[in-house]
């Protein structure tokens, strides 16, 4: 096996003995990706033939395992441009506090960033200024998004691991569709401060690995307490990998009936009955539960979360940063700006949080969306009194094909349809593989918890991959 | 609730975004669709519902009033399409 396609775990303990240098690292990670991103596209910016090499000697010179990071999360000197026109060549002064903590525990950011939905608005990767990364799995189908460039980069073995951002399921949904382990921490366990926000009070950054383990290693570089951000919780940080290897036996396990039906494709139906049933094999005691305003999430989602788009994308209007359109004039300067910068999806989403957090609209719509996400919230909170954790699908239906989608909003805004809610209510969920379509599309089984226990979500998650071998198949590309 | 596109139109205008004509067109009929399908939350009784302001229990964090150290204005102005001095420079705002 070629160092690129072992999980951080591994690469670590060989670099730890000395069997391994970072620089020989790199190199496979460089050589996969000359060989197979042309026809991936999970990179920004990349341009085939390009010499990475000058980049590439500066990070193996930090001794560290490389780590690839969304082109939302600020990396200092190194372009992050969320996948936006709007903010071409922006070079942030500063680094996010996750890649802070990372250079202090010894990785070397790896110097292409990953491709995304701009803005994070989207569920395919198919809204970024840069084009649209294909599913390693079938270069036809979307790879989910909007991290869809870490999840594809991560399965095609052209990354060690990787950071995403989540906000309504971009993290887990990717890591479903590309069949990879995707975790949404708990709000306020990772700090916000240098990810370009999209909607503050339901971001989380997190990480996308090949397995359980280097998601709970790499979970525990990145949380943790930060004064910078206002919202991130002084709680202490466990040793999330002490969850692993634990058995799931009398664990309670709740079945929502309101993710089990009509809609949902029948061949991924049938993968996650076989993957529940492979936790009462092992042991988890399976009951069905309620979480009775499961079909409002959707709606209060594109509420909330554009509300708040609308507000924090009010900053790029061509002064400080990024482009700037030609005009004489203040304010036809900001609106040719915006016009010219922002992709169309991003216009939608402004202009539907700029209605509703408009006089006249905010109380129909705003203040009644907060008060249904207190809802969703008590819906968990009841369920969580009684049980460990709760299991349900991802996704809907496996990885869509390209284009199937972008012309109806709406049903695009429907693939989150069981990511959403995790966000609402603030609490932590992880997506693992849990089997294939027939056509060989990877299905991803969620697992969530209570607030600030991602303990549970490990030992699960963790208890489940031992005893499966899903997270071993990798795309032939 | 209906979202026409004279609407739109206003709203696209407070927040800055010129669209044309086309764009005008297509957003007014998407928007009309999203809104329809989002005004399912008006069947729901709400009014004894506490808005989740905060989804977690944490309130008015505040930090030290010590003085510490932020962006140089050199950095500040590092992206700035435009600048004189220290400073972020734009189009004439008065005639």
């Amino acid at each position: 096996m070629d160092l690129n396609q072992l999980t951080a775990h591994e690469l670590l303990d060989r670099l730890k003995k000395g069997q391994v240098v970072s620089k020989s690292i790199l190199d496979s990670l460089y050589a996969r990706i000359q060989a197979v991103e042309p026809k991936v596209k999970a990179y920004a910016r990349f341009k085939p033939g390009d010499k990475l090499s000058l980049n590439l000697q500066a990070s193996a010179l930090s001794a560290g395992l490389p780590i690839t990071i969304k082109d939302n999360i600020c990396t200092e000197g190194l372009n992050t441009e969320c996948c936006s026109k709007i903010l071409a060549d922006f070079q942030p002064p500063y680094d996010a506090t996750v890649i802070s903590k990372l250079k202090a525990a010894g990785s070397s950011i790896f110097p292409l960033k990953s491709n995304m939905d701009e803005f994070a608005f989207g569920s395919s990767t198919e809204n970024s200024y840069f084009g649209t990364t294909h599913n390693p799995w079938d270069l036809g189908s979307v790879p989910g998004g909007s991290s869809g460039g870490s999840a594809a980069a991560v399965a095609s073995d052209e990354a060690i691991w990787a950071l995403g951002s989540d906000t309504g399921g971009s993290i887990r949904q990717p890591a479903s569709f590309c069949g990879v382990v995707g975790l949404k921490p708990t709000y306020g366990r990772v700090s916000r401060f240098g990810l370009i926000a999209f909607a503050s009070s339901l971001d989380q950054i997190g990480p996308i690995t090949k397995d359980v383990e280097d998601a709970a290693i790499l979970t525990r570089i990145i949380s943790g307490y930060d004064p910078n951000d206002s919202t991130s919780v002084n709680q202490e940080v466990p040793d999330y990998t002490k969850s692993l290897g634990n058995e799931i036996k009398g664990l309670k396990i709740g079945t929502p009936k309101e993710y089990f039906i009509e809609g949902m494709d029948a061949q991924v139906k049938s993968v996650i009955e076989e993957a529940v049933n492979r936790l009462k094999s092992l042991g988890g005691a399976i009951n069905q539960v309620s979480l009775p305003h499961t079909q409002y999430a959707v709606p209060v989602y594109y509420i909330i979360a554009t509300a708040e788009a609308s507000s924090n994308l009010a900053r790029f209007d061509g002064v400080q940063y990024g482009y700037r359109a030609k005009s004489t004039s203040l304010i036809d300067m900001y609106k040719k700006t915006r016009a010219e910068g922002f992709g169309e999806e991003a216009k939608r989403r402004i202009i539907l949080g700029t209605f509703a957090l408009s006089h006249g609209y905010y109380d129909a719509y705003y203040l009644r969306a907060l008060k249904v996400r207190t809802l969703i919230k008590n819906d968990f909170d009841a369920v969580f009194k009684d049980f460990d954790c709760i299991v349900a699908p991802t996704s809907p239906t496996p990885a869509f094909k390209i284009g199937e989608r972008t012309q109806d909003p709406l049903k695009m805004y429907l693939s989150d349809i069981y990511t959403i809610s995790v966000n609402l209510a603030g609490i932590p969920a992880i997506s693992i593989p849990c089997g294939f379509t027939k056509n060989g599309l990877p299905v991803g089984l969620q697992i969530m918890a209570k607030p600030f226990n991602e303990e549970m979500l490990f030992r699960v998650a963790h208890a489940f991959e031992q005893n499966t071998e899903w997270h071993k198949v990798k795309p032939r590309l | 609730m209906a979202i026409d596109k004279e609407t739109v139109e206003y709203v696209a205008h407070l927040a800055r975004i010129e669209l044309k004509p086309e764009e005008l067109e297509r957003l007014s009929r998407q928007l009309h669709d999203i809104i329809g399908f989002i005004d399912q939350l008006s069947a729901l009784d709400v009014e004894q519902v506490k808005p989740a302001s905060h989804i977690l229990p944490i309130s008015n964090v505040l930090r030290e009033d010590k003085p510490h150290v932020c962006l140089t204005p050199d950095k500040a102005l590092e992206n700035a399409p435009s600048k004189i001095g220290n400073f972020f420079s734009v189009p004439k705002i008065i005639e």
